[in-house]
């Protein structure tokens, strides 16, 4: 068995996801007694960084049409790299990047796909992944029976092991084909910690009664280093732009730390929440269906209970 | 211009999530279907405002047998021209992929639309894989997309921002929330969902490379902790020793 990981850049750095997923795909070759390797592509600095996550060579295609992100381009580079060392398992991230080349190189290799995955593969005797399915309201553990195996990890799923070591770097050259496909432009939000990426996300409601209450919110987030979020309602009535909602129809988010002020928590919210490790509800109504789902919960009002929040986690960062 | 909508069925977002059969089977008794979100409100209904913006068709395909046609006859009374169901059973995503694009392949469609992902099994896999077999380029969670004779161009969600891509000729499309906002079928619509023509074509041979073992269901919450309203402090200390989450 030989394993294949796409590490995805972005700005020229190795992405928070790509490091995840290199540590999955070493993970995987302890587990299977195999090796791990890793592709870049474009010019990315910082790839040594990757022995870290237990990569001993890495293969860069650091063709410069590569650094504007084309899936028909990567899927062809990453298919040609597992030719080159026989991979028979390939790991991707299951973000953005994941999400747009995994599946072609799945058809392109009549390999198995198992997009999601949030747990290391079960190999005694098969290959059996656990991911989580109806919005995370319940997990399948689904077997990929093709020779070839991609799996795609769910980002924050996994326990990272992370040891001593410096990667070695081999050129990968490799012809790029020609598409139809030209990147006009990238617009990072770029004084926002990304939703996706955040360990930590405090998300608002209808409870907080208009936008000009975010003040506290935003301050809140703040002081935790966190991502902002918002339910759909508040989304729907353009109380907060559109690329906040987080929910079943919005982005789905699994944190370390959710934390819900004036949010019901409604069937559809909790399906883009429920992946969370941490959460904690504010809100009035004690019935709220939220507090089902919470860790932590506080029944009061917003509007007293957050200043008092924000003024005891200034304390809390004081003393560290 | 010749657009393709892939719709897939789904539990309703609300229903009760059960197995059977030593939980290897999903409990579809009481359980109510309905289009993925996903494929209905943003893809069907921006391949109409399309469509209606610019001539053509919107043909929606779905891949299944003959009880998915009631989702079918709910595409075309929001608007869909025309449907094909390909009467095949939609065991995993490659296969379904091969179902389309042996489908679409000699079609000559111009746009293949489907939803970012299916609310049931959230590969988000379908897409990626009938652009690739289909050799065509692929929008993921694309949030925008305007056409302007062959040139698309379409807007997606990157980790933390948005990508602009210029697409020229036929493309595949999966739709994230903002590209549209969802339709309610009307009630001439609905009449005229019952005459439109609903094809049923034969499927192709193709094997699943993908099978569910079984399913699991989480492990039920523990109580929640609840922590009075003057004692914040209380919670914060909570969270930073106990849940060492902050």
């Amino acid at each position: 068995m030989s394993i294949l990981i796409y590490a995805d850049s972005s700005n020229g750095k190795l992405t928070k996801n790509a490091f995840e997923a290199a540590n999955y795909g070493a993970q995987l070759a302890q587990q299977t007694g195999s090796s791990a390797t890793a592709l870049v592509t474009g010019t990315v600095s910082g790839i040594e960084e990757l022995g870290k996550y237990g990569i001993s060579k890495v293969l860069h295609a650091s063709d410069a049409t590569l650094d504007s992100f084309d899936p028909q381009k990567i899927t062809h580079v990453i298919a040609e790299a597992a030719k080159s060392i026989g991979a028979d398992t390939i790991i991707f991230s299951h973000d953005y990047s994941g999400k747009s080349v995994a599946p072609r190189l799945a058809a392109k290799l009549d390999a198995g796909l198992v997009s999601g995955a949030i747990a290391l593969p079960n190999t005694d005797g098969g290959f059996v992944v656990k991911k989580a399915v109806f919005s995370g309201k319940a997990f399948a553990f689904v077997e990929v029976n093709s020779a070839t195996k991609i799996v795609s990890v769910l980002p924050n799923s996994i326990e990272k092991k992370i040891g001593e070591g410096s990667a070695a770097i081999e050129a990968f050259a490799v012809e790029i084909p020609t598409t139809n496909l030209k990147v006009k432009e990238v617009r990072k939000e770029s004084t926002e910690l990304s939703l996706t990426e955040a360990d930590i996300v405090v998300s608002a409601g209808r409870g907080l009664k208009g936008p000009e209450n975010w003040g506290m919110i935003e301050e809140l987030a703040h002081e935790l280093g966190a991502a902002t979020a918002c339910s759909r309602p508040v989304a729907d009535i353009g109380w907060r732009p559109h690329h906040e909602h987080v929910g079943q129809t919005g982005f789905a988010i699994r944190p370390n730390l959710y934390i819900a002020i004036g949010i019901s928590g409604a069937i559809q919210h909790l399906a883009g929440v429920n992946g969370s490790k941490v959460i904690v509800v504010i809100n009035t109504d004690a019935e709220a269906p939220f507090f089902k789902a919470a860790d932590y919960g506080i029944v009061g009002d917003a509007f007293e209970v957050v200043p008092k929040l924000i003024e005891a986690v200034k304390k809390l960062k004081a003393q560290q | 211009m010749k657009i393709l909508v892939c719709i897939s069925k789904a539990p309703d977002t609300t229903a009760k999530i059960a197995f059977t059969d030593g939980n290897t089977k999903f409990d579809e008794n009481g359980v109510q279907f309905i289009v993925n979100p996903y494929d209905e409100w943003y893809a069907l209904v921006r391949g109409l405002e399309l469509k209606e913006a610019n001539g053509g068709t919107v043909t929606v395909l779905n891949v299944g047998g003959a009880e998915n046609d009631p989702i079918i006859r709910k595409a075309l009374a929001i608007g869909a021209d025309d449907a094909v169901r390909i009467d095949a059973a939609a065991t995993d995503a490659l296969s379904v992929a091969k179902q389309i694009s042996n489908y679409a392949k000699d079609k000559g469609f111009d746009l293949i639309f489907l939803g970012k992902e299916t609310i049931d099994y959230n590969g988000s896999q379908v897409g990626g894989m009938v652009a690739e077999l289909m050799n065509l380029p692929y929008v993921s969670l694309a949030t925008k997309i305007d056409v302007s004779g062959d040139v698309a161009t379409v807007e997606r969600d990157i980790e933390g921002g948005v990508e602009v891509v210029e697409v020229t000729g036929a493309l595949v499309l999966s739709a994230a929330k903002g590209m549209a906002e969802a339709r309610i079928p009307n009630m001439r619509g609905i009449m005229a969902a019952r005459t439109k023509p609903l094809a049923v074509e034969a499927g192709t041979d193709v094997t699943a490379v993908t099978s569910i073992k079984n399913f699991e269901l989480p492990p039920a919450k523990s109580a929640c902790k609840l922590v009075a309203a003057d004692n914040v402090e209380e919670l914060v200390s909570l969270l930073h020793n106990e849940a060492k989450a902050i």
